[in-house]
């Protein structure tokens, strides 16, 4: 949220005046009295080291354990097998992990309350099998069809806000029931075949499908993205500094704007050079990444996400703020609900079919460590949602390695557990420096 | 007593709150006039903060009526007294530990720019109150988590200040702070007074209110118990109707003056 701590006051002396107030007045000295220690960092690397280690202490790890979990297992698992680096294998994770990715996204919401939603892998497992008697046994348009499953997944994800809010079960319990009850739900609606298989040539699976891609496989397509990205984060900053000096207030300097956009520039580029060497980028990926921006924007940037945060932060606070504290509540889980559908439908995708283990086994594990791992905290109040992205990346290229070991389900779960043991042990220390630095 | 206008801005008549067993305020009258700080002093427990949280909206009066510039009205939410012009600075201070300075100052009432949040101008404002107030922070752009105690509360004030409100109500505002930062506390209340606002100040701190208020109120076990002019009452006055030594301080006091006159 509050990225812009991280900005350099201007130099009194200079050109921008960070005072507002005319500088003959002397009730204008006190805010610009910066503590050093927390704020101010000199521009160039150093500054940079220094505000990374006082982060570190605090118990602010950022993406610093992604980054470095993300390297491990990239390493372990191309030792293992060396095609685990290879195109197809990285482009393999990067379709995949758009699936799992979306309940993540749902999740984080949820997390940002302090709150659990365990009923994510099972409504995504009914959203496709809704989905799937739709378009099959009732031979609908498949749009509407998907139209309707996500409307059920946000209609289960209110119900349950609404036994949390308004009632007052704990949600972890309102959830669990729902993860036991849509599942039972979902095999009911499958009845003694188990399996629907679903026309892949058309309709959101069409487009959900593996060799789907974002402007058919064009070379250019995966460029085009990339450069989108990068020439609007570089836009966006500039356009931002542009409003600080204007109004005379903290600005980010222009060698750490070009800083970060090129790191994301060498990112993403990368990554469109890599899955153009494989088939391209995946349309479920494209919408996975449109969503990440599209949530990232209504998080920050609107009084909704700001709710969401001061909910987070202190029920009672929010509440005197005038925040409808139970309306707040029912939305988050009705927006976990809608995600979830949405997964549900990129799983259909991924089998053309809706199946009885849909949504099932380590699903719900999967979503939830993925959203912890990248940073989202489980106690409230702390995170982005950029954590679904890198989160997945960890837990998905986890996966991916170890289907491509040919490791059986027994380890996978053990391994999933333990990934997300420690993803929680992470947030926990973490949240225990903050505290200990006066940060939580 | 300085000026004062003939209606109150706010007035409470006869208000009885209740929790269950507990009666905690029983047929309260008070009033607070424009450009005037009404301190409401009193044991603990004796239902201060219940009275004022009955203004704020937190909990709704079970009997009474509370008057708003003359009229009667009702408070049911936090929304409609943020809706009349009361601010209400907690004792328990109601601020987002993982929300910057910014966002805390402005929740619940955030600047928008074409429908987005304008963390810009907000930002600016939010300097330029605190400069305005004297008050120092490191920075508007650091979760409340990492101030002290003194500067969250001065924060919380600033906060109050923010909606432009009639009335603003400070319960216990110095109870956390030291000497310079009461200074500044009293001399901020001052401020509001000369903005023509209305002023409840809660305290237990006698010298803080005979600093600032014009009038104090006494509560005890939930009643009124003796409203006193500031300039003209003593602090054994005051501290008798608190404690209950006599059980009517003004009557003891108007028994004083008679026995003064027949001298
Ligand atoms: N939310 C509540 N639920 C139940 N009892 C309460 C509540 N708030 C206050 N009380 C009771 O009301 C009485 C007055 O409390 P309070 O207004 O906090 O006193 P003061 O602020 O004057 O110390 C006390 O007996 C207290 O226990
Ligand atoms: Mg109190």
């Amino acid at each position: 949220m509050s990225d812009t701590s991280k900005t350099v006051q201007p130099d009194p002396g200079s050109e921008h005046q960070n005072t507002v107030a005319p500088s003959d007045d002397p009730t204008a000295a006190p805010v610009t009295v910066v503590d050093p220690r927390l704020l101010i960092r000199d521009e160039g690397l150093k500054g940079y080291v220094t505000e990374f280690k006082r982060k570190v202490k605090g118990g602010e790890l950022g993406s610093l354990p992604v980054v470095i979990g993300l390297i491990v297992i990239w390493t372990i698992f191309q030792l293992q097998n060396d095609r685990f680096l290879s195109a197809d294998n990285l482009s393999n994770i990067s379709y995949y992990m758009s699936a799992t990715g979306m309940l993540a996204i749902g999740l984080v919401f949820v997390l940002l309350l302090g709150e659990i939603d365990l009923s994510v892998g099972s409504v995504s497992g009914l959203a496709s099998t809704v989905f799937a008697v739709f378009v099959v046994t009732h031979g609908m348009n498949g749009w509407l069809a998907l139209f309707l499953a996500v409307l059920t997944g946000i209609g289960i994800g209110a119900l349950q806000g609404w036994f949390f809010a308004r009632i007052g079960v704990p949600a972890f319990v309102v959830t669990l029931a729902g993860f036991l009850g849509w599942n039972g739900l979902m095999l009911w609606l499958l009845g003694t075949s188990g399996t629907i298989n679903i026309p892949a040539d058309q309709g959101p699976i069409k487009l959900l499908g593996q060799s789907s891609f974002f402007m058919d496989q064009a070379i250019i397509g995966a460029y085009l993205l990339a450069a989108l990205g990068v020439l609007s984060m570089l836009v966006g900053s500039f356009g931002e500094q542009r409003r600080r000096k204007a109004a005379g207030v903290p600005f980010r300097p222009t060698s750490e704007i070009l800083l970060r956009v090129g790191a994301l520039a060498v990112a993403s580029f990368a990554a469109a050079a890599v899955l153009n060497n494989a088939s391209g980028v995946s349309n479920a990926l494209v919408i996975f990444l449109a969503a990440l921006v599209i949530v990232d924007f209504v998080l920050r940037r609107t009084t909704y996400g700001r709710k969401v945060f001061a909910v987070g932060g202190g029920i009672e606070a929010a509440r005197r703020a005038g925040i409808n504290v139970p309306m707040v509540r029912i939305t988050v889980f009705a927006i976990s609900g809608g995600f979830a559908a949405i997964g549900g439908m990129f799983f259909a995708g991924q089998t053309a079919s809706a199946t009885l283990n849909a949504g099932g086994g380590n699903t719900l594990m999967l979503a939830i460590a993925a959203a912890v791992i990248g940073g989202t905290s489980l106690f409230g109040g702390r995170g982005t949602v950029w954590s679904a992205l890198l989160g997945m990346l960890v837990i998905q290229s986890i996966q991916t390695g170890l289907d491509l070991l040919n490791m059986n389900t027994s380890i996978q779960y053990m391994i999933t557990g333990a990934v997300l043991l420690g993803a929680v042990v992470i947030d926990s220390v973490s949240r225990k420096s903050q505290k200990a630095a006066g940060r939580a | 007593m300085v000026h004062v206008s003939a209606t109150p801005v706010l007035a409470l008549r006869g208000v009885s709150k209740r929790f269950g067993a507990v009666q905690a305020l029983t047929d309260v009258e008070l009033e607070v006039h424009p450009g005037e700080v009404v301190a409401l002093v009193g044991d603990n427990g004796a239902g201060k903060s219940t009275l004022v949280k009955t203004i704020a909206g937190v909990h709704p009066i079970d009997e009474g009526v509370i008057e708003w510039e003359g009229k009667p009205v009702s408070i049911n939410r936090p929304h409609d007294a943020q809706g009349l012009g009361v601010a209400t600075v907690y004792q328990d201070l109601a601020l987002c530990d993982n929300l910057d300075v910014v966002g805390n100052l402005y929740l619940g009432r955030e600047l928008l720019h074409r429908g987005v949040i304008d963390e810009v101008s907000m930002e600016k404002n939010a300097r330029e109150l605190l400069s305005t107030l004297s008050i120092r922070i490191p920075s508007v752009r650091i979760p409340i988590a990492s101030l002290s105690g003194g500067q969250r509360q001065v924060v919380a004030i600033a906060r109050a200040l923010i909606g432009d409100p009639k009335v603003v109500i400070l319960d216990e505002p110095t109870a956390a702070l030291g000497v310079e930062q009461t200074a500044q506390v009293l001399d901020l209340v001052e401020r509001l007074r000369e903005r023509n606002l209305g002023v409840i100040l809660i305290s237990h701190n006698m010298a803080d209110v005979k600093a600032v208020a014009d009038t104090v109120h006494v509560l005890r076990l939930g009643k009124n118990n003796g409203s006193f002019p500031v300039k003209t009452t003593s602090h054994e006055e005051i501290i008798a109707a608190i404690t209950g030594a006599t059980d009517n301080a003004v009557t003891r006091r108007a028994g004083r003056r008679d026995a003064e006159a027949a001298k």
